[in-house]
């Protein structure tokens, strides 16, 4: 059964948690960089990405999941978790980081502020329709050749990618978590 | 995602920077922070939107800001500015004695204060979609907002072992809307979120009211009012993500430099946690 960690540093952790557990996987709290140790894979939930990013500085963990997810690691970030992999920031503050693990450039709150927040049902390659739920949602603006898009959205102003991938690495603008439908969650741990 | 992390009280565009660079989640914009409120007296209203405006500029997190009680003029106002989230709050001066907002008529959610499971479950039934235990704002004093998380905690436990047939005289008492009350004792929590605040001011707090079950945490004067607000606001973060980890919440408090003043709670002129009704 693989193991598949929540970094639980800020933002929906519990719904992930109890998301994960529903499937056949071991779920750990990720807080501490011994937390990755032995990890098939790890879930980089929504929250504030500048507070989750500092969080990740202050702890530790860092360093130490950027060397996992260059050596092949699976990751899925949702929302501000998809900013964090991403390699471009648009949007953000001047100083914002990122994993850059993921060859996608995201604007945050690219669909607008909490007010502009909204659910959409999303068309997800090999799985059919599933419930998106947008909160204050990055927007993917551009996508490397090396970037697999699994679902898009047009939200009036053209498609935009909300679920991608690169090998090991996934990204998804929308919360799955955030509802009783756990087939994107699914499709990740069944590439373990 | 709003949940969990630490929303702090800014009165400025340099204090939101602050606020962001240390890891706040969001931050709440207003004209003066509770402990100042207090001291000068008068009436306390909504910001002036150009500081609301100058705020939402300077920051990328969400920005909240504080509508008076009732007052739903202001509150549609706070809509037309965009923000994030409106408090409808015990911490300006209220303006209807009777109701509060409907706040069914926004598409902007709200977050309301509550010092027990009635009140709270009134403010859902109203629209709120966030609730944060009242505390004592201003104060530094955590002791009004260990009281109000402790009420609503048991006062939900007390839901939970009784049978279907008491929860209709259960709601009478509570003075709360009976699908709610039985959608707590089904679930054992509040349909939204619980956060705290009032009265935290260092990251001991902080850890307190988390394992007591808040969420998150709203952080007033406590950061800009202790001697080192930088240092403050990291630490209370760090506390509020490590609440578990008494090692993690002893290292950030050590060294902190002074907390704000505080009050004591019993010399109080004025409560802010009974305006709410």
């Amino acid at each position: 059964m693989p193991r598949v960690g929540v970094l639980a540093l800020q933002g929906d952790v519990r719904e992930h948690v109890s998301m994960l557990e529903e499937l056949d996987v071991n779920v750990v709290r990720v807080r501490h960089p011994e937390d990755l140790d032995g990890l098939d894979a790890m879930v980089l939930p929504g929250g504030e990405s500048t507070t989750i990013a500092y969080l990740l500085n202050t702890s530790g963990i860092r360093p130490v999941l950027e060397e996992k997810i260059r050596a092949g690691f699976s990751v899925l970030g949702t929302c501000a978790g998809l900013i964090l992999l991403s390699s471009e920031i648009l949007g953000g503050r001047s100083d914002q980081w990122c994993f850059s693990a993921l060859d996608v450039a995201v604007r945050r709150n690219g669909y607008g502020r909490q007010i502009a927040s909204f659910e959409s049902p999303v068309e997800v390659v090999g799985i059919g329709s599933v419930p998106g739920v947008f909160i204050r949602a990055p927007k993917i603006e551009r996508c490397g050749d090396d970037v697999e898009v699994l679902a898009t959205l047009d939200h009036g102003d053209g498609a935009h990618p909300v679920l991608v991938r690169q090998a090991n690495v996934w990204g998804c603008a929308f919360h799955p978590e955030l509802t009783s439908d756990s087939r994107v969650h699914q499709l990740f741990t069944d590439s373990l | 995602m709003l949940r969990g992390g630490v929303i702090m009280d800014v009165v400025n565009p340099e204090q939101a920077k602050i606020a962001e660079d240390s890891g706040a989640v969001a931050v709440m914009a207003l004209e003066r922070v509770p402990s100042d409120i207090r001291r000068d007296g008068g009436v306390a209203r909504m910001s002036d939107p150009q500081m609301i405006k100058e705020i939402q500029a300077s920051v990328t997190i969400p920005v909240m800001a504080k509508a008076r009680i009732g007052h739903f003029a202001e509150a549609q106002i706070l809509q037309a500015l965009d923000v994030d989230y409106i408090d409808e709050s015990e911490v300006l001066t209220p303006a209807d004695e009777e109701n509060h907002i409907d706040k069914w008529g926004f598409t902007v959610p709200f977050v309301c204060g509550a010092t027990n499971l009635g009140e709270a479950l009134r403010r859902i039934g109203e629209g709120a979609c966030l609730i944060r235990s009242k505390g004592e704002a201003g104060t530094g004093n955590v002791v009004e907002a260990v009281r109000h998380l402790r009420t609503i905690n048991a006062q939900m436990r007390r839901l939970q072992s009784a049978d279907a047939a008491e929860l209709f005289a259960l709601a009478k008492d509570l003075q709360a809307p009976l699908p709610l009350v039985q959608e707590v004792a089904a679930t054992g929590k509040l349909p939204v979120p619980l956060f705290c605040a009032g009265g935290i001011s260092t990251p001991a707090d902080a850890a307190l009211v988390l394992q007591l079950g808040a969420e998150a945490v709203f952080v007033g004067s406590g950061i800009f009012k202790s001697e080192d607000p930088v240092r403050m606001a990291k630490a209370i973060v760090e506390a509020t993500t490590h609440f578990e980890d008494a090692a993690v919440v002893a290292r950030v408090s050590t060294g902190l430099g002074e907390a704000m003043r505080g009050a004591e709670t019993t010399s109080l002129e004025v409560r802010l946690a009974e305006r709410g009704w």
